[in-house]
């Protein structure tokens, strides 16, 4: 029997504190937050990156695994906590896994002229909040912020297409940081 | 049934997380209008069934709400809005802009500054600026799809022609991160200066038309406006009456039926605030 432990205790309370946490990622990229009141999945999913899903994802919202992310113990718990249907990467509004098994990332919903909300957003796992940090400018900055990214150029040219484009949340540990497409790589 | 038969703050987390979802992707594109499954609210439409929801899918246990209408912290929609979060979701309330977490507003933007740790949600009724330009829904996607804003010129363009001056007085259109046109909800044009660089997370709700959309803090938001007619935050040219305050928004109120009237401030809050200090 897979572990199934890891869920919310107190959905209303953590969901909220978590989406806040959240939305302050989204709203100032750079800034990193730290999640109390954490949800928990079996490896290799981190902590921040289960809360994000318990927060998010449910079973309306198409989930896709990333080859690091795609085991038993994890489709598991996704079934019973989320009950998200997983999806090959073109369908999905949530895409996890580490950057290297998300890529190539032009499979990914990047919305429409019409419709740019319906774009994936990427969970980026096991990120790295100590690498070279780059510079970013853009809405939510006040002049200008800094994050470490996993690489540059993918973040400049999905920026390139706004209103385009998919946005990313990068969980390690407990915690996260967001980078939208609106973001500009200085 | 007694109030804590209620999720936390009304709605079912299945609901919550739905509004959640679109929030994230209306910061991550600003100005642009996200739809959403807006629910039926114990309330009418019309009175801020867009706004409670996404008050409701925001607001943390530990928040200090405080609602506004038109100002005012003691009207009616203010205050049926404030009891509802305290009897569903137990939140601490103020009347103070200041002491406030969660602001929800019907169609002013408080006088006194917000701050990074606030988060100010409007209450939206038509949230499509160009929808009185063009009532297809079709047409008005292919219009932000293309940014092809040229009506909205021409609407302000027909102002100057027919009054001298742009006479839209609310709901003035403004421009976000340079991209999306936008209906900032009907605030007095006065107020839209402090929608630009304003560092709180502004949030926008329309219940009935079903729409999200939100201005991330320290975002670039212009009125929209011509090199040689450009946009002005106009106001009663009065001090109020109560407070003396010149810098504020004034409401006119009628106090007899002999023409007598005087102007006021149309934030409570900073009224009584300057007051009580004797300003």
């Amino acid at each position: 029997m897979n572990d199934l432990s890891g869920g919310f205790t107190d959905p209303p309370a953590q969901s909220a504190n978590a989406f806040r946490a959240i939305l302050d990622a989204m709203a100032r990229p750079g800034r990193i937050v730290t999640l109390d009141g954490l949800g928990r999945g079996p490896a290799p999913i981190s902590a921040a990156a289960a809360t994000v899903l318990l927060t998010l994802a449910d079973r309306t919202t198409k989930l896709h695994l990333a080859s690091s992310h795609d085991h038993v113990p994890l489709r598991d718990w996704i079934a019973f906590h989320l009950g998200a249907p997983l999806v090959a990467a073109e369908e999905a509004s949530f895409a996890l896994g580490s950057w290297a098994a998300l890529a190539p990332l032009d499979r990914f919903a990047i919305g429409t002229p019409e419709y740019p909300d319906r774009a994936a957003t990427l969970l980026v796992d096991g990120h790295d909040f100590d690498a070279e940090p780059v510079k970013l400018c853009g809405p939510g900055i006040r002049d200008t912020a800094e994050l470490a990214l996993p690489e540059r150029e993918a973040f400049h040219r999905n920026h390139a297409r706004f209103p385009l484009g998919w946005d990313a949340i990068f969980c390690g540990g407990d915690r996260l940081a967001a980078l939208p497409r609106s973001t500009e790589i200085a | 049934m007694t109030d804590q038969a209620y999720n936390f703050a009304y709605l079912d987390e299945d609901t919550k997380r739905m509004i959640r979802r679109a929030i994230l992707k209306a910061i991550a594109v600003p100005g642009y209008q996200v739809p959403f499954a807006s629910r039926e609210m114990p309330m009418p439409y019309g009175w801020g069934t867009g706004g409670v929801q996404v008050t409701a899918a925001t607001l943390l246990p530990t928040d200090r709400l405080k609602v506004i209408d038109q100002g005012a912290d003691d009207t009616t929609n203010a205050v049926s809005i404030r009891k509802f979060f305290q009897r569903t979701a137990g939140v601490a309330t103020t009347e103070r802009t200041a002491e406030a977490t969660l602001i929800q507003t019907r169609h002013r933007i408080p006088e006194t500054p917000l701050t990074e740790e606030q988060i100010l949600v409007y209450q939206v009724p038509i949230p499509e600026p160009m929808r009185f330009l063009e009532p297809r829904e079709t047409e008005t996607r292919r219009i932000h799809a293309l940014a092809d804003y040229g009506l909205m010129q021409v609407r302000l363009y027909e102002d100057i022609a027919r009054h001298g001056e742009i006479a839209t007085s609310y709901a003035y259109p403004v421009e976000v991160a340079c991209r999306y046109v936008m209906d900032p909800s009907p605030i007095p044009k006065f107020d839209n200066p402090k929608m630009n660089d304003c560092p709180a997370i502004q949030l926008f709700g329309a219940g009935r038309e079903q729409r999200i959309y939100a201005v991330p803090p320290y975002t670039r938001v212009v009125s929209l406006d011509f090199d040689d007619h450009p946009f002005r935050a106009s106001k009663a040219s009065h001090d109020c009456a109560i407070c003396g305050a010149s810098d504020s928004y004034l409401d006119e109120v009628i106090t007899d039926d002999a023409g007598g009237r005087m102007f006021v401030c149309s934030d409570t809050d900073y009224c009584a605030a300057r007051a009580e200090r004797g300003e």
